[in-house]
């Protein structure tokens, strides 16, 4: 068996918002050229994870690697060198919204290198192509549908051909159809590029489906890993809560409150905050 | 809209902005670049009574220049007032007359100038020579009441 | 819970409340820092420039403009009925332009700047930051500070005094059309006696000034504010109110501090 070289290490992860904890103790590998999936449910700082690996969001204690150099590290000015070796697949797309979808996706081409405006243009049609939307170069993000501007954002995320694509909740949101399109094209161009791909995602049946490696994370904690196959048959109970989705189990369905019965019974009026 | 069209409003916005600037320099405070165009002539007054720096000199109440500047002439111990005339104004005979008048009651004060009768006309530096100070109202009342009490 | 308790608890409220504000200010002085020390990029720098001229400049010229003309008309209408009392009122051109130079055109613009075009900034880069466009930027390589919030400084410090003047302008002329072609006043004492009492460093170059600091001041607050928004659409909605209200209070405030500095010989 090759060697799996890991171009994202995450080293015991600590992390605090407020006074509410994120992360106690996080320890995620991410190997090239692979899709990894990290899943968990809402609120467990999935999307707050993605910001460290992209140095939006320095973590309290532990280490992020990116190709074996740690992110919180860097100075602002090799920050943003590393993240033109990155793209990422915002929730909303985050299109730029006064430009039309053709300049969103050549956007980080013209900021970015000093390529000639007709080969621009042609790296922009060939993006575009491979999402299917290169008819609606013209149009502007708000005349597209939620999984079009999606689709052009992921054409945006990968103009410059970056080492690794991520994916924050790709398919929330999508009707069946926009799913399968992403699911599909994920993985086309995963195989394709050869680029290392990062999904935070909730929706289980479609993650699974695609992702080589699935962490889930709980209580900020990763509760489970492995393939897909190891993570359905796993025997713990917080994975199978989270992926047969029972509404009561380890994840609680309350909100931790006092004794119920005491608070009825008892004497105050109004509820303590 | 177009990047050009944008580009012409705001170069217009910026136009408008260096026309509205010069307009308040020139219209509103009448700062004016060059002197040319003007010649200084002075008077001497006993009491200029309130007459300020750009106070209008007028002839038969048209206006035909400006006080430029006022000072004490520590000869004779009177005021020195200077005033430049318009150029085109240059048939103002050397024996006129100016005066120190009230626009209104409380007007502002401006310098009224008559003509005399000589054939030699105000040139730059020229003096006039025949001067009547501004009405001081305390004066003038303080002279009424010195001329009641005396009959 | 005791007296004492809840008399620390005040203070300690308070002491949190003064430090959250300082952070805030240290903030918002990087946010300035950032945006506006940096090496600008002369070709994408002048047409980002060039855009936010036109949102912020060009677009608050018509609400200017008309507020201008009502304004000099109004006061020359009350400048001549109060002025004709004491036979002065061919002073009216005075009383009309000091107040526009010196007082009204720098404030109410700026008011009327903080309603118009600084709510926008702020709902424009809080909508933004919400639909995760500045994380997005930060992502492709390119800083928001630079790329977006800068720009649009420099279009508001450029602006301001540029409306001022124009309100000031057409607020003069509006004081004319009504006092000279409906009120009678003889059009020569109209703008000798202005001229006579405005002067161009006293009052025209300190009103102008007014209007830099107060663009200074609104354009400051207005990106702050959208940086710093809570990104849903009720936090962009309080962000924008925050604008408005800060500006109205900070433009008083300055007006005042300014005014006794220029012309109150303090």
């Amino acid at each position: 068996m090759a060697i799996i070289e890991n171009i994202i290490e995450i080293n015991h992860l600590k992390f605090r918002r407020g006074d509410r904890v994120i992360f106690k103790d996080i320890n995620i590998n991410i190997p090239q050229g692979k899709i990894t999936a990290i899943m968990g449910p809402s609120g467990s700082g999935k999307t707050t994870l993605l910001k460290m690996i992209g140095g939006q969001l320095s973590p309290e204690q532990g280490e992020v690697l990116v190709g074996g150099v740690s992110v919180a590290g860097l100075s602002r000015k090799e920050l943003f060198a590393m993240r033109k070796k990155m793209g990422m697949l915002f929730q909303s797309g985050a299109l730029f919204s006064e430009m039309s979808v053709f300049d969103n996706v050549a956007f980080p081409l013209t900021v970015n290198t000093d390529l000639e405006p007709s080969l621009i243009r042609d790296i922009v049609l060939m993006k575009l192509q491979a999402v299917g939307l290169r008819g609606a170069a013209g149009l502007m993000p708000s005349e597209l549908s939620g999984g079009m501007a999606r689709r052009v954002a992921l054409a945006r995320a990968i103009a410059l051909d970056p080492e690794i694509v991520m994916y924050d909740e790709p398919f929330a949101g999508q009707d069946p159809i926009g799913m399968g399109v992403l699911v599909t094209l994920i993985k086309k161009l995963n195989q394709s590029l050869g680029h290392t791909s990062v999904i935070i995602s909730h929706d289980i049946q479609e993650t699974l489906s695609i992702a080589d490696y699935i962490h889930i994370m709980a209580d900020g904690v990763v509760v489970a890993s492995g393939t897909a196959r190891e993570i359905r048959e796993s025997r713990s109970a917080e994975v199978q809560q989270f992926i047969n989705g029972h509404p009561d189990g380890p994840v609680p369905f309350h909100y931790p409150a006092e004794n119920f019965m005491q608070q009825l019974m008892g004497e105050k009026v109004g509820i303590d905050r | 809209m177009h990047t050009r069209t944008i580009e012409i409003l705001v170069g217009l916005f910026l136009i408008a902005g260096v026309v509205a600037a010069l307009a308040l320099a020139i219209n509103v405070s009448g700062l004016t670049g060059s002197n040319n165009g003007s010649y200084k002539v002075y008077a001497h007054f006993e009491n200029i009574g309130g007459l300020t720096k750009k106070a209008e000199v007028t002839l038969a109440g048209v206006q035909i220049g400006t006080v430029t500047q006022i000072s004490i002439d520590a000869d004779l111990l009177v005021a020195k007032v200077e005033m430049e005339i318009f150029s085109e104004v240059n048939y103002l005979s050397i024996d006129s007359s100016v005066q120190i008048l009230t626009a209104g009651l409380l007007g502002g004060k401006y310098i009224g100038l008559s003509v005399g009768a000589e054939d030699e006309v105000l040139v730059e530096g020229s003096i006039i020579e025949d001067s009547q100070s501004a009405l001081v109202l305390e004066e003038l009342i303080g002279k009424f009441l010195f001329d009641k009490v005396s009959e | 819970m005791n007296i004492s308790n809840k008399i620390m608890d005040g203070i300690a409220s308070m002491g949190r409340g003064l430090l959250d504000n300082l952070a805030g200010l240290g903030r918002a002085s990087m946010v300035l820092v950032h945006a506006l020390f940096v090496w600008p990029q002369p070709k994408t720098s002048f047409s980002l420039v060039v855009k936010q001229l036109y949102n912020v400049g060009v677009k608050s010229l018509l609400i200017i403009v008309v507020s201008g003309l009502f304004i000099g008309m109004v006061l020359g209408l009350q400048g001549y009925t109060i002025l004709v009392d004491f036979g002065s009122e061919q002073s009216v051109g005075q009383m009309v332009a000091l107040s526009l130079v010196r007082e009204l055109a720098p404030v109410v613009t700026a008011l009327l700047f903080a309603g118009r075009a600084g709510s926008a900034l702020t709902a424009e880069i809080g909508l933004m930051k919400a639909t995760e466009q500045l994380a997005s930027l930060e992502m492709i390589g390119v800083d928001p500070l630079r790329r977006i919030v800068a720009p649009r400084l420099w279009a508001g410090f450029i602006s301001m005094p540029i409306l001022s003047m124009i309100f000031a302008i057409v607020g003069v002329y509006g004081g004319a059309l009504v006092s000279i072609e409906w009120l009678g006043v003889f059009s020569g004492s109209y703008w000798s006696v202005m001229q006579g009492a405005v002067d161009f460093y006293d009052d025209i170059l300190n009103g102008v000034i007014k209007a830099v600091v107060f663009g200074f001041a609104i354009t400051w607050i207005a990106v702050y504010q959208g940086l710093e928004s809570v990104p849903t659409s009720e936090g962009i909605s309080q962000s924008t109110t925050r604008t408005v209200v800060y500006s109205s209070l900070i433009i008083l405030a300055l007006d005042f501090v300014l005014t006794a500095l220029m012309f109150g010989d303090v």
